[in-house]
């Protein structure tokens, strides 16, 4: 069975404005028919965007969420084969939904403030 | 909220688009409300975080700045009601990933009743500024020579030009202006900088210890040349060779060193073979090489071929508005190095630092701060810790320094007794053994260390008659 691993940077129960700026981080896996298997939050020391890039890439994950990143860490991850989906703004966990089916874009704007 | 003025505007007055009116304005300007949820913001935001006014309508104000004192220290998070703007400076990530520093400055947005009905915010983009700054930061100074004097300003900008030609430089210039800086400033800037960079001393070394360091030696070349040593222009081969106080080559090395600069090529001592190499030759000296090649001390053609391209360091005293530029360099310099807490100087030091001639020139005046430093250790220098010649004998005001009349190079020091190249100082070791041994060459021989046919041999070279 094929699962994706997704690392999304949190700010309160929101998807981080700044990766670099991140304590903690919401983990999730989803399955081919996006299916959430896994959705658990890891506590960081402190905020700093090489300490999450080590993360993502020691965890293996697919995909990194995030509001904004600097172009260098985007670069890296990227290299790394770690697809960045950055300008994302919303509540992690519904972010993470929308991932897992598919259907999220860089600079999608999922806040209830603009759904409703 | 409302694009109009809320008062109505009374007969003959017009009414004003306020939002027009800030989306004509340069900075970024936001307005937020009480939950910090978006109203407004400029145009001049929109496209400096590459968001549009209206996606950003209705956003909380972090996701749409993504501010680090947003998301870290957040003025408007702190208890009770905003009375005074707040100016502090952050950073951004725009939508374009690029980090841009700001200004911020935050004020409370009130309503008639001077009720809190949300906040303003006007964003200053600091790039310009700080480009600006590290333009005007390094107009003052060229790798890690300091100057804002006009002759400085000259030689910044002609020395970049110099390091990437290839051709021979003769850096002139007092005592401590810096011309070992300017070399190596000259070797980092130019094309030869992954090269090595080799200096020699032309002063420090007897003649014979000279040629050999110079070029090179093969093995017997002379007595104690037990193997082969490359000489410096072997070891500066693809990088530059500095020869520091060139006045001082004696003059049977300038013949030689004139012969690289026709040939390049270089023949170590008892060599046969030749080595091409590819260096590129600073000299320098404080001495005036035109004085001497009129006074036959310096070879007119090599003072020619070293001339090409010539960088005169003026002296510190010539220097307007060097000194104090140096002052305050080496003051917080040098603080943070020995670490001390030294700011600055009184008035009194000032005037008296301001006053001196510098003989010594910047290596002086350098050496004047650490002291001071080393002596002050906080807060700001005063006469006191300044060194006692400057704050007792001020019998070298400005108006009265004379610079020091050149000399003639000082003669190399060699052994006593012995003069001369090798062959002469062979020739006379051969004649004292001969003398101390009163002719007798089995014993001369063994006070040399040598075989009898080796003496016998170098006799009959030298055409010593030894009976």
């Amino acid at each position: 069975m094929t699962t994706r691993k997704v690392f999304i940077p949190l700010h309160g129960e929101e998807v981080a404005p700044r990766f670099d700026l991140a304590t903690e981080v919401l983990m999730g896996e989803c399955d081919a028919e996006g299916r959430i298997l896994i959705e658990k939050v890891l506590l960081l020391p402190g905020p700093s965007a090489e300490r999450l890039c080590h993360m993502a890439i020691s965890e293996r994950v697919q995909a990194v969420i995030c509001g904004g990143i600097d172009q260098e860490v985007y670069d890296y991850l990227t290299w790394k084969r770690v697809e960045v989906i950055d300008n994302v703004i919303g509540p992690a966990s519904f972010v993470l939904r929308h991932y897992a089916a598919g259907r999220l874009h860089t600079g999608d704007i999922l806040s209830s403030a603009k759904r409703s | 909220m409302t694009s109009k003025s809320n008062k109505s505007p009374s007969a003959g007055q017009p009414s004003i688009d306020f939002f027009a009116m800030l989306d004509a304005l340069p900075w970024g300007v936001i307005i937020f409300d009480i939950q910090r949820r978006t109203l407004f913001c400029n145009q001049a935001l929109s496209t400096l975080i590459g968001l549009s006014a209206d996606a950003a309508k209705g956003l909380r104000c972090y996701n749409v700045l993504r501010c680090r004192a947003c998301l870290s220290d957040c003025p408007t998070e702190k208890p009770g009601p905003m009375t005074t703007p707040v100016t502090f400076e952050t950073d951004l990530i725009n939508r374009d990933r690029k980090r841009v520093p700001l200004r911020v400055t935050l004020a409370p947005l009130l309503d008639l009743r001077q009720q809190q009905i949300g906040f303003i915010e006007t964003i200053e983009d600091l790039r310009p500024l700080m480009e600006l700054g590290a333009k005007s930061a390094q107009a003052y100074r060229f790798s890690n020579i300091l100057g804002q004097s006009v002759q400085m300003v000259k030689l910044f900008r002609i020395v970049p030009v110099i390091a990437q030609s290839d051709s021979s430089v003769l850096i002139t210039g007092e005592t401590g202006t810096g011309k070992d800086m300017l070399a190596d400033t000259l070797h980092q800037e130019s094309d030869r900088s992954k090269g090595p960079f080799v200096k020699i001393n032309c002063g420090a070394l007897p003649e014979t210890l000279l040629e050999s360091e110079l070029f090179g030696h093969t093995k017997g070349a002379f007595t104690g040349a037990v193997e082969n040593k490359q000489g410096r222009f072997h070891l500066a081969h693809n990088g530059t060779l500095y020869l520091t106080e060139i006045g001082d080559l004696p003059l049977t090395l300038q013949v030689k060193l004139l012969t690289f600069l026709d040939d390049k090529v270089v023949y170590p001592l008892g060599g046969t073979k030749g080595f091409a190499a590819n260096v590129r030759i600073v000299a320098a000296t404080h001495r005036n090489l035109e004085q001497m090649v009129r006074e036959g001390r310096f070879r007119q053609d090599l003072f020619f071929r070293l001339n090409v391209m010539r960088l005169h360091i003026p002296p510190l005293r010539e220097r307007e508005g060097d000194v104090r530029l140096l002052l305050d360099y080496f003051v917080n310099h040098l603080s943070q190095k020995l670490n001390r807490s030294v700011s600055g100087y009184t008035g009194k030091a000032l005037q008296l630092l301001l006053a001196y001639a510098y003989p010594g020139n910047v290596r002086e005046l350098r050496n004047i701060v650490e002291y001071a430093v080393n002596v002050c250790q906080e807060g700001r220098i005063a006469p006191k810790h300044l060194p006692a010649y400057l704050t007792e004998d001020r019998a070298q005001p400005l108006v009265e320094f004379i610079p020091e009349p050149l000399r003639p190079p000082p003669p190399h020091p060699e052994p006593q007794g012995v003069k001369g190249t090798w062959p002469t100082v062979e020739k006379q070791m051969i004649l004292d053994a001969l003398i101390k041994a009163k002719g007798n060459r089995m014993k001369a021989s063994q006070a040399l260390g040598w075989a009898r046919s080796t003496l016998w041999r170098k006799i009959k070279l030298y055409g010593i008659d030894a009976s």
